[in-house]
């Protein structure tokens, strides 16, 4: 396969004609962004390309990519791609939704492409809010958020995306977030590239309804002491100086400490290709609020079948055992009597 | 017959007609339990049938005796024992009942059931307690090659050669349901004609990941019964919007809700005619036979392919386990039904640059073009916003949504060019007219049939498809008297038709979970008549 002619495409060819509208200073443009500079890198031409959304701001996504796209239901957006994945696994399928859209009403659909393993590259935009429906709490928010469906609080125990991923044994979950688009970049490629099913969580601004949701950790005056890079095959370690890391305590659990004191080799080694998901998910839970440090980067990447790739050759397979369809003989094939 | 079974069914015998009882189970205990105060055998009340009182258990304890089985054992030979007298009467070849016996059974039991079987048939032929055998005559069919067939299985066939006629990976997502699930099984069996099924995690997500296959240029289709239509209701939507293929069966039960799973309805025509939100007309095909199923499920695609539109097929439990003779189709008469997809830009803008507009519609079928994932140039986005006519681009104007609104509606108006008119059988001339849809087929078949034996003129249509009706359907009712519906449902299609031609026409309605019989519906032409 020397011969395949990789696609040499712009920016500007993946942008639509259509006038992008979320509201001035949503985190939504960074990401917009980030993957339009990403698509030419990715040597795919934008014919193959297919965007599939739900329904929340982030689900106008695809309107602004020059793909093909569907703007689809609330929270249906994984089951449908899953239809176009499994139909036409020659193609690149991206889902855009949000928390709301993908954790609430499309729970059930997010967990069961993500064990199947279907050739999808799912961003999360995560804002903690609805922003669409003009401010409710949504199943990120935190525990006592004051929404205008929770005068007095949100009572709801908030679901860590990550975690949901992990445990429905998703084969690439990530976390990055709005304001770093080197970082975005890196981690949608390493996502695109991934065969299966790869989950992505983006921290994202809604500076309407949820503003600096995300602050006490991405913004920038936070960001060297409370973002955790994860490298893999490197000792998970953080702080400007790199003088704090992460260990795992004889308990299981794991801690955050200063390298000083326990030294380097004490510290706990990422790795991403480990097939029990247990350590990522220890990791997608080190921080249990919005101002704690948190793990970014790609919390697991393994290798397993996809999907679409085992529909597509338990059909091969069935067309080499019995021979390509025949409808005469598939009509006979109960048995047959003749009337003279 | 024992008192309970008596009980239950003697209101389906007519007049006159043979019934046969145990007599042996007639004892007060028997006659108590079943809520009789005396013994109908002897007070009269059975004096217009041909009633014929045989000891069953103790004759079929006596023919097992011998073999060494005890008296309380026998008693379950002696459906065997009814069997075998009844194949005697009605002349039937004992060959293939001794040969399942043979095999279905083993040691004692399969003695002891040979022997009730064989006791029971010999009973017929020695006791002289009825006049004469009968004998039913092998149906009349036109000569051809036969195979027995089921409606699910037939429907299965069938969209597998839709398949194959629109040239076509067929794409399944479903979700296991009664009496629908055979569909799933018997394409999964198919994956060397290209077909590919999903057991998805919902009935939603079936829906949703067949219209993702549609999408992508596949035959998406989704099989489900009453409660799983609810659910895909929200995709059925989006594919009006989408105008995009895509086929919805439904093989209706008993209802609402899980209502009667194993039984038979035919009371989702409301649901399939209006279950959804906003306007949102689709086509609605009907299978009215379990070998019909076969043709229904390619008329269903050719419509849904032809138009860019969600259709619904309705089946039911009668017709989806049904089964029955089907002279086998030759594939090379079947019809094409093959669509082409859109590769070229096709509209040119003033300043000559070329675009490609996803709803610009065809001037006659008013169907989008149809361009999938793959082909460079005609990227494109659909959604479930309100779109722009011609160009495709989202549109909130108030006058773009009323004319999508009217356009969509009139797509779905037009079909009824493109489709069979409605033809009478019987008398054109009659003073009533039977309009069935559906499985109730056989049923009106067998009633027309009798009622003009018995010299009284009737005539019937029976619909195939149901939206958009027959061109020439509000004439044809108009030109009878009385135009009578007979639906396993309160009066669906009844209202539609009073609705749509301003006609009087009268509903036949059962609500039991099971079929009409014909002298149910022999009653309600006379009655209509008298
Ligand atoms: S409401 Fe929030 S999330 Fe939605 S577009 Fe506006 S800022 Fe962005």
């Amino acid at each position: 396969m020397s011969d395949v002619i990789v696609p040499i495409t712009q920016k500007k060819d993946w942008m639509s004609d259509q006038e992008v509208r979320w509201c001035p200073g949503c985190g939504d443009y960074g990401i917009l962004q980030a993957v339009q500079f990403l698509m030419p890198e990715l040597g795919v031409a934008p014919e193959n390309t297919v965007f599939i959304s739900g329904i929340g701001c982030s689900s106008r996504f695809p309107y602004y990519m020059n793909t093909y796209g569907m703007h689809s239901i609330h929270g249906r957006a994984p089951a449908i791609a899953t239809g176009v994945a499994v139909a036409r696994p020659d193609l690149d399928v991206w889902v855009v939704t949000g928390d709301g859209d993908a954790l609430s009403i499309g729970g059930n659909h997010l967990i069961h492409a993500l064990r199947r393993n279907v050739n999808l590259t799912i961003l999360l935009f995560n804002n903690r809010i609805y922003g669409l429906t003009k401010g409710q709490y949504s199943p990120t928010s935190e525990e006592g958020k004051v929404t205008k469906s929770t005068p007095m609080g949100s009572i709801d125990h908030p679901f860590n995306p990550l975690a949901v991923a992990l445990g429905a044994e998703a084969s690439f979950v990530a976390r990055t977030h709005d304001l770093d688009r080197k970082h975005m970049m890196s981690v949608f490629k390493a996502a695109h590239d991934h065969k299966g099913a790869s989950f992505v969580e983006i921290y994202q601004n809604c500076n309407v309804f949820n503003d600096a949701a995300f602050d006490e950790v991405t913004g920038k005056h936070h960001r060297a002491e409370r973002m955790i890079d994860l490298v893999h095959g490197q000792p998970i370690r953080f702080g400007a100086e790199g003088q704090h890391g992460v260990v795992m305590g004889t308990d299981g659990q794991l801690r955050i400490v200063d390298v000083a004191e326990v030294g380097e080799d004490a510290l706990l080694v990422h790795d991403a290709h480990r097939a029990d998901p247990g350590l990522a998910f220890a990791l997608a839970r080190l921080s249990h609020d919005d101002h704690s440090p948190t793990p970014f980067g790609i919390f697991r990447s393994i290798d397993r079948p996809d999907y679409g790739g085992q529909v597509a050759a338990q059909v091969m397979q069935a067309g080499e055992k019995k021979g390509p369809g025949n409808l005469a003989s598939l009509l006979r094939s109960n048995g047959t009597w003749t009337v003279g | 017959m024992n008192p309970a079974a008596l009980k239950a069914d003697l209101h389906r015998l007519e007049q006159n007609g043979l019934l046969i009882v145990n007599s042996d189970a007639f004892e007060a205990r028997d006659l108590e339990k079943a809520g009789y105060d005396h013994n109908p055998l002897h007070d009269g009340s059975l004096d217009t049938y041909r009633l014929v009182e045989i000891p069953m258990t103790s004759l079929t304890q006596k023919a097992t005796e011998p073999l060494g089985v005890k008296a309380r054992d026998a008693e379950r030979s002696k459906n065997f024992f009814a069997l075998g007298l009844v194949s005697w009467l009605y002349s039937r070849p004992v060959e293939p009942t001794i040969s399942w016996i043979e095999s279905r059974f083993k040691d004692l039991i399969k003695e002891s059931n040979l022997a009730a079987f064989k006791a029971g048939f010999n009973f017929g032929e020695t006791s002289e307690l009825f006049d004469h055998p009968y004998e039913v005559k092998p149906a009349e069919l036109t000569p051809g090659e036969y195979t027995n067939i089921s409606g699910n299985v037939a429907l299965a066939w069938g969209l597998v050669a839709a398949g194959q006629l629109a040239k076509l990976p067929v794409f399944l997502g479903s979700y296991p349901i009664t009496p629908a699930s055979d569909i799933l099984h018997e394409l999964s069996k198919h994956k060397n004609f290209g077909v590919r099924t999903l057991q998805a995690e919902d009935e939603i997500a079936a829906a949703g990941m067949a219209l993702g296959a549609a999408f992508a240029g596949h035959l998406g289709v989704t099989t489900t019964s009453g409660p799983g239509v609810a659910l895909k209701s929200e995709a059925t939507s989006l594919a009006v919007s989408l105008e995009l293929p895509f086929l919805l069966v439904d093989i209706q039960r008993g209802g609402p809700s899980t209502g009667l799973p194993t039984k038979t309805e035919a009371a989702d025509l409301n649901i399939a005619m209006y279950g959804r939100h906003g306007e949102a007309p689709l086509p609605i095909v009907a299978a009215y036979s379990p070998a019909n199923c076969f043709d229904a499920a390619i008329e269903a695609a050719r419509i849904a392919l032809k138009y860019r539109t969600p259709v619904i097929l309705l089946s039911d439990g009668y017709l989806a386990n049904g089964s029955e003779p089907w002279c086998l189709p030759d594939p090379a008469t079947l019809p094409d039904i093959s669509v082409p997809f859109t590769t070229e830009k096709n509209h040119v803008n003033p300043d000559g640059t070329e675009e490609f507009w996803p709803y610009l519609r065809d001037p006659e079928t008013l169907a989008r073009p149809w361009a999938i994932p793959g082909t460079p140039g005609l990227m494109h986005r659909v959604g479930g916003i309100e779109k722009e006519d011609g160009r495709g681009d989202i549109s909130y104007t108030p006058d773009n949504h009323s004319k999508m609104v009217h356009l969509r509606a009139e797509k779905v108006a037009r079909i009824a060019n493109d489709i069979p008119p409605a033809t009478i059988t019987g008398d054109a001339d009659a003073d009533v007219v039977l309009l069935g849809w559906g499985s109730t087929w056989a049923a009106i078949d067998a009633a027309v049939q009798r009622t003009r034996r018995a010299g009284t003129k009737v005539a019937w249509i029976h619909l195939t498809h149901l939206n958009p009706l027959p061109a020439n359907l509000g004439e044809l009712l108009r030109s009878f008297r009385h135009v009578l519906v007979p639906e396993l449902n309160m009066g669906q299609l009844c209202r539609i038709v009073r609705a749509e031609y301003l006609v009087d026409a009268k509903p036949v309605t059962k609500v039991q979970g099971l079929p009409f019989t014909s002298a149910e519906l022999e009653a309600a032409i006379q009655e209509t008549l008298s």
